[in-house]
């Protein structure tokens, strides 16, 4: 049997060929290369700073466990130790080469020498809550999280309101010059922030939005993508409507907002679902705009964290584990609105 | 009962809400009549649009042909096409070391490598992917959901969670070392560090690109494949027949997608790389316009505006052939 013609065959029913076996393996191997870095950084991100850097590395989160020994500052280590063929739990005073000193913790008298060949560690499944608990009271995590939360929610808001005013103006309307004013909005789709990112730089400087997170909002609003998106969907709603509205006296802004606003949700929904995915993500332009530390937003602020604390990868992973997860959520629950509204709109 | 109260409460809130945006709005109305109503639903937009996204494209192109390193256009020197003259200079083209910009052409280098291996990848296995998500198979929107899952992740996020599981001490190396093989630093590897920069970014979008193939595979008509059956048509007949020439317009714009997408590779490889390393060996154009206007203390504006003209040059030629192409292929 080819590959191609696992490709292009359809099933016949009730016999599994080969087509459909080399279709799950593609199938479930995807399904792992996706799950594995995500779920193993996710498993690393609850061990423990003295366990994140084993190698060979274990699965699950686990941690050596320790003792308080009455004659001695620190809590011990405890190890398993044969001693004369017995096995026994002791806690390591301190290791000197190949010999360890040992106590017993229940009895603690003078210490034993022991080889360290024959010992091993008392692990215990241990979830190092730590990682995350401690992010938040320092490292100006919280600033962060609170700075992207403000960026994605005003700019989503600003990018609706906004937006569907235009599209409502571009859709519902026939005057001078409207054609032109939609070609102009919609010929700027095709140029990419990495084009005009010193040009744009400089506006922000101009306008004094430089190191502000107004300056990150902003310049995101007026989205050529986003009027396109609810024009198309407002063109599909009957002039009727308005010509009745208008028979009855109602006023522009209240056939706008008491009308079309409500008409057109399911394409604000989809636009607010990936207005709040943009923002939130965003790193290129609110890494030019943003200089201090206080500012940063979360992708900012984790990228600026990784560069200066590259060895505490328990704290990074932690922290990247707590902005993965609102994206998760609503990944979670509004899988189907995305996928049909990206294949709908081709937009991302 | 008390969520009555809030239910009522938060209505006549909204409802006040509305009140209070709606008297101005109508007050605007009454002065200017509703000739102009039009103009005014416009002006946010455009007035946001204007300062942000027009006036700078309008100054991108002059920025380019001036020098110094004032960010201000009025305080900067009118230098001609030296900025341009400056990253096009080369002894050799092919071999960046000869350039008098050897920074700009290496990443030149490096991004049409990136982009050469990243579509054809991408492509490959996204087509894969969306063809066989077409057939009738048990659990098909589980399958098209965690294909997509990182698609919607932070790039930031994604760099971090690779440069994890690439580290010396990484679950890769683990497994390497149950195969028997020596441990390696991949990301400090010029050979590995490129592979998995592409790997990462096939991982990162292919799910956006399966998506759209695999709308175009379900548009094309179901009783083409009932006519091919009924002719006996070889499997391989069918796909190559009937499959691949009807999806041939998605085809091509997930292609030229790919490519735009893909010259304006940034984010992730930046995070996963550490901005390009190990050396240069993932400095791509993006980077090295970055860091020739903000990413150091060169501040050299004019310099990182010529290379944003030249790669904006780039990008709306393959706009163009991707307009043209659509066009082409509705009609």
């Amino acid at each position: 049997m080819s590959p191609i013609s696992f490709l292009s065959r359809t099933r016949r029913a009730g016999r599994i060929d080969i087509t459909d076996i080399l279709s799950w393996v593609w199938l479930l191997g995807g399904t792992f290369a996706v799950l594995v870095p995500v779920v193993w950084a996710g498993l690393s991100s609850l061990k423990p700073a003295a366990e994140i850097t084993r190698f060979p590395p274990s699965l699950l989160p686990r941690a050596a466990l320790e003792q308080t020994v009455p004659g001695f500052d620190k809590p011990l280590s405890l190890w398993n130790v044969t001693i004369d063929s017995q096995q026994r739990e002791m806690a390591m005073v301190r290791r000197i080469g190949l010999k360890a000193q040992m106590v017993d913790p229940a009895n603690p008298g003078q210490p034993v020498g022991v080889d360290v060949k024959g010992i091993t560690p008392v692990q215990q499944l241990t979830v190092a809550t730590e990682n995350y608990t401690d992010p938040l009271t320092r490292f100006n995590f919280l600033t962060f999280l609170k700075n992207s939360v403000f960026v994605t929610v005003v700019a989503t808001l600003l990018t609706l309101i906004v937006n569907a005013m235009a599209a409502f103006a571009l859709s519902k309307y026939k005057f001078r010059g409207d054609t032109t004013v939609f070609v102009i909005i919609i010929s700027t789709l095709m140029i990419p922030l990495a084009v005009v990112m010193v040009p744009a730089y400089l506006v922000i400087v101009g306008v004094g939005l430089a190191d502000n997170l107004w300056g990150v909002i902003l310049p995101t609003v007026a989205s050529p993508t986003a009027v396109f998106l609810l024009r198309q969907y407002m063109l599909t709603i009957p002039d009727e409507l308005i010509e009745a509205a208008r028979v009855d006296a109602a006023s522009e802004f209240c056939i706008f907002w008491r009308i079309i606003l409500p008409l057109t949700a399911p394409a604000l929904a989809v636009l607010a679902i990936f207005s709040v995915l943009w923002r939130w993500n965003d790193f290129l332009w609110p890494l030019i705009v943003l200089n201090s530390r206080e500012n940063f937003t979360l992708q900012v602020g984790l990228n600026a964290f990784q560069g200066e604390f590259s060895v505490q990868w328990h704290y990074i992973l932690a922290m990247t584990f707590l902005s993965l997860l609102p994206v998760t959520v609503v990944f979670l629950f509004l899988q189907k609105y995305i996928t049909t509204g990206i294949a709908g709109t081709g937009m991302k | 009962m008390a969520e009555l109260t809030a239910g009522i409460l938060l209505s006549r809130t909204g409802e006040t809400a509305m009140r209070v945006v709606e008297a101005p709005m109508n007050a605007i109305e009454r002065l200017f009549g509703r000739k102009r109503m039009p103009w005014l639903f416009l002006a946010p937009n455009l007035i946001l649009f204007g300062i942000f996204t027009f006036l700078p494209i309008a100054i991108a192109v002059g920025y380019a042909f001036t020098g110094g390193t004032n960010l201000f256009v009025s305080d900067r020197p009118f230098v001609g096409l030296d900025n341009f003259r400056t990253l096009l200079s080369c002894g050799n083209y092919l071999q960046p070391g000869t350039c008098q910009e050897s920074l700009f052409w290496t990443a030149v280098w490096n991004t049409l490598w990136f982009v050469a291996f990243n579509v054809v990848a991408t492509l490959l296995v996204a087509l894969i992917t969306a063809l066989i998500l077409n057939r009738a198979i048990f659990a098909r929107g589980f399958f098209r959901a965690m294909f997509f899952y990182p698609v919607l992740l932070s790039p930031v996020v994604i760099g971090l969670i690779w440069k994890w599981f690439l580290d010396r001490n990484g679950l890769l190396n683990a497994f390497f070392q149950m195969l028997g093989v020596p441990p390696e630093i991949f990301l400090l590897d010029v050979g590995w560090s490129r592979f998995f920069v592409v790997v990462v970014s096939v991982w990162f979008h292919m799910g956006f690109y399966t998506l759209i193939l695999l709308a175009g595979l379900q548009a094309i008509p179901k009783d083409l494949y009932e006519a091919a059956s009924i002719d006996a048509a070889s499997p391989r007949r069918t796909l190559f027949r009937i499959t691949l020439p009807l999806l041939a317009p998605n085809l091509l714009v997930v292609f030229i997608l790919l490519m735009i997408k893909s010259v304006q590779i940034f984010d992730e490889a930046w995070v996963l790389t550490n901005g390009g390393g190990p050396g240069t060996a993932n400095s791509f154009i993006v980077q090295y316009i970055y860091q020739m206007a903000f990413g150091s203390d060169l501040r050299l504006f004019g310099l990182a505006s010529a290379a944003s003209v030249l790669m904006g040059l780039v990008l709306l030629v393959l706009t163009l052939i991707q307009l043209r192409l659509g066009k082409r292929m509705e009609s």
